[in-house]
């Protein structure tokens, strides 16, 4: 018995049925039981070929190795740093990984990062338990400075970004702001206080709209009115 | 927040808010009277993502030892930590307390409400009005929008009907009487930041501003009461100007009281 | 059960229909909305009939305070409320012992559904607040909270659906409403996951014979059919455009600089 119950971009909630047989394999957000498997969060079923699995549409950031991440230092400790990531868990970084710098022993680490300072950082150990390392001794990653810190749902980073980072490649010829997007839902924006406000502003507007067709012409309107 | 606030500050200057409003401008309104069946009176207000309700309730009960032939006014304030993310389950904390206070201010001092035709026996038995306020979400000027719906909420509002031989309230049965509301008290917050005042700040400017002023007046422009909040200060200059503005902004909402 | 209570009405059920004109099977009208809460990460209001609830879901959080937090697994804070105008006298606000026994069986009831284990060391706390009470709140409080959750983008296996059955003037009947609530002979809130049909919260108030259980318990999941689609349809609903932004397509997934 093989039988696919949803269709590629089907909408789904948690126990709704997706495939059935075990040639089917499920990945991220989907679970089997016995020769069934099944959508875990509400979001997108995908299907390609054998593999089904679930695109979230909601849900707070859970750290994954590798992840891009916009990070806050919270804390500056002996031996590093303390990251909040917007995550239910704060990540560390050692401080070797801080910078490709040689950093003496004694050496007054907030030179390098200090209370407060938002930094771009990759995800290179997480536990099964979810203790997570962060590192930013290699470009791009490093200590950004100034700014402000604006927030969107985790599962719209990617509408952000736009192919090939299109989305976020327009907005920042317009407003000529420097933009860094992490996969934690933090975006890091530095340039004048308006358009450091614009960039808020279109962010938000991704955010809410991301699901509505003409979306591009409508965020390079709201560029253009306000150039 | 640093940062943020830097923003907020070089955007005042010009005359400009993080989210496009002008100094003066208020996020739209929303008003919905009596969604509550259960309570004698309910309002919920919306300023922009800020939501509201108050619901009304009487009982009867005993007048106050001063107040012997009135009847009694308990607003009550409870944030729950549904409506925001930093609010703690618990007992009201200084923000509830000061929220509920601010609101039952403005309804005391206005005299819109006639105690003492909420008396039903001197020194025994009085009308006992009760005024809860609920924040469904919290994103900013909770103060403004608890107040309005606390005004249209108690405007709304039809007392149970009172056995006078049993001397209790029949809760199910509703009479025709209302509260006689001729006067219309209508809070307005402005924010300061550096030397900036704006009106309605909503959560991120909250997290931000220096102080505030909440100011209710009526409609013939006499100022009922009012509440000073946070660590800054203000000129009198600036005090001055912002009554004559608190006075012009409670017109508009005073359109939006049904 | 004896004589009659004081300001009870004559009848509960006339010709067969109930005082507000239901069948003895029949459900009050739902209406469920997802995402009603700006602020919270998952949220819904829900009306069954004159028992209005709203819950929100923050969460998965960092856990305070921290010696609730456990290792392997989310823990969970559930807090059921009834605004003090949500009653037929006012309500005092703040928990009671009635409150607090609720909340901790709607978290008994929710917890066989999420995957907690995904969320080692952190805390989800699930939010309700009875605006409007006529009976049912507990039960209608789960289910608001079971689509809060979903909506929260939190993993779970399904959603949990609740209603109550009860016993009027010797006849088992859904969904009891205040009169009956207080005038009649027993009320059975339940909760299940509808795909496995596990039963996850089971209370009983008054007296029933074993066959009226199970009478009482058919009934009951037969209804929880019923909510659980109007639940999947509510989540759905909230996204029903979605679909059409793969139009313009999705984008790439890695961080940008």
């Amino acid at each position: 018995m093989e039988k696919l119950y949803v269709s590629d971009r089907e909408i789904v909630v948690p126990g709704d049925i997706l495939a059935e047989g075990i040639e089917y394999l499920p990945s991220g957000k989907a679970y089997r039981e016995g020769e069934k498997i099944f959508a875990s969060v509400m979001g997108m079923a995908s299907v390609k070929g054998r593999v089904v699995k679930v695109i979230p549409l909601a849900g707070r950031y859970m750290p994954k190795k590798m992840d891009a991440l916009v990070g806050k230092v919270i804390a500056v400790l002996p031996g590093g740093w303390s990251i909040e990531i917007n995550s239910p868990y704060a990540a560390d970084l050692p401080l070797a990984e801080g910078t490709s710098e040689y950093i003496p022993r004694g050496a007054d680490l907030t030179r390098f990062f200090d209370l407060g300072d938002y930094i771009f950082a990759e995800v290179t150990l997480i536990t099964e338990t979810k203790f997570v390392k962060l590192s930013a001794s290699r470009r791009p990653y490093r200590r950004l400075r100034g700014g402000i810190l604006i927030e969107i749902s985790p599962v719209k980073v990617p509408r952000l970004i736009g192919k090939q980072g299109s989305m976020v490649g327009m907005i920042k010829d317009a407003t000529g702001c420097e933009i860094v997007v992490g996969q934690n839902g933090w975006v890091w924006a530095k340039g004048t206080p308006e358009k450091e406000a614009l960039v808020e502003k279109i962010i938000k507007t991704i955010e809410v709209e991301s699901h509505k067709k003409g979306l591009t012409d409508k965020i390079k309107k709201m560029l253009e009115e306000n150039k | 927040m640093d940062q943020y606030k830097t923003l907020v500050t070089s955007l005042l200057e010009k005359g400009l808010r993080h989210d496009s409003r002008k100094l003066m401008d208020y996020r739209p309104i929303e008003v919905e009277v009596n969604p509550i069946p259960r309570a004698n009176g309910s309002a919920r207000v919306k300023i922009g993502n800020t939501e509201v309700i108050v619901g009304v309730k009487f009982d009867v009960g005993t007048p106050f030892p001063d107040t012997q032939d009135e009847g009694v006014l308990m607003v009550n304030a409870e944030l729950s930590p549904l409506a925001n993310p930093d609010f703690e389950p618990g007992p009201p904390g200084p923000a509830a307390v000061e929220l509920a206070r601010v609101v039952d201010r403005g309804i005391r001092e206005s005299h819109c409400i006639d105690f003492t035709k909420l008396c039903i026996k001197e020194k025994e038995k009085v009308w006992m009005t009760f005024v809860d306020i609920y924040p469904m979400n919290d994103d900013g000027n909770l103060l403004d929008a608890a107040a309005l719906a606390a005004v249209i909420a108690l405007k709304n509002a039809v007392l149970p009907k009172y056995d006078e031989k049993e001397e209790k309230v029949m809760f199910k049965e509703m009479s025709k009487k209302k509260l006689d509301m001729s006067k219309l008290p209508v809070l307005v917050t402005f924010a300061k930041n550096a030397s900036y005042i704006f009106i309605d700040p909503d959560r991120k400017e909250e997290n931000v501003l220096d102080t505030r002023l909440s100011v209710s007046s009526l409609a013939d422009g006499k100022l009922v009461a009012m509440q000073k909040g946070g660590q800054g200060t203000f000129t009198k200059e600036e005090l001055l100007n912002i009554f004559d503005l608190a006075v012009e902004k409670a017109k508009e909402h005073r359109k939006l009281i049904k | 059960m004896g004589g009659k209570k004081a300001g009870s009405p004559d009848k509960l059920i006339v010709n067969g229909k109930r005082l507000d004109g239901r069948k003895l099977d029949e459900l009050r009208p739902i209406t469920i909305k997802a995402g009603v809460i700006p602020n919270a990460d998952g949220s819904c209001a829900l009306t069954m009939g004159e028992t209005r609830v709203v819950a929100a879901v923050y969460g998965p959080r960092e856990c305070f305070p921290k010696h609730f937090q456990l290792q392997d697994r989310a823990y969970m804070e559930c807090i059921y409320t009834m605004v003090a105008f949500s009653t037929t006298d006012r309500a005092r606000p703040g928990p009671s012992r009635r409150s607090t026994e609720i909340s901790k069986v709607i978290k008994d009831a929710l917890l066989p559904a999420v995957f907690m284990e995904k969320y080692p060391r952190t805390k989800i706390d699930v939010y309700i607040e009875v605006t409007n009470a006529n009976a049912g709140t507990r039960t209608a409080a789960i289910n608001a909270a079971a689509v809060a959750l979903a909506d929260a983008g939190i993993e779970m296996r399904d959603i949990v659906t609740a209603i109550a059955s009860g016993k009027i003037e010797g006849q088992v009947a859904l969904d009891l409403f205040e009169p009956e609530d207080n005038f009649g002979e027993a009320d059975m809130p339940l909760a299940m996951m509808p795909k496995t049909k596990e039963i996850t919260l089971l209370q009983l108030d008054g007296e029933i014979t074993r066959e009226e259980a199970e009478q009482m318990i058919e009934m009951s999941m037969k209804a929880c059919e019923e909510i659980y689609e109007l639940q999947k349809k509510a989540l759905k609903d909230k996204y029903a455009s979605e679909k059409s932004a793969e139009v313009e397509g999705e984008g790439d997934e890695n961080g940008s600089v």
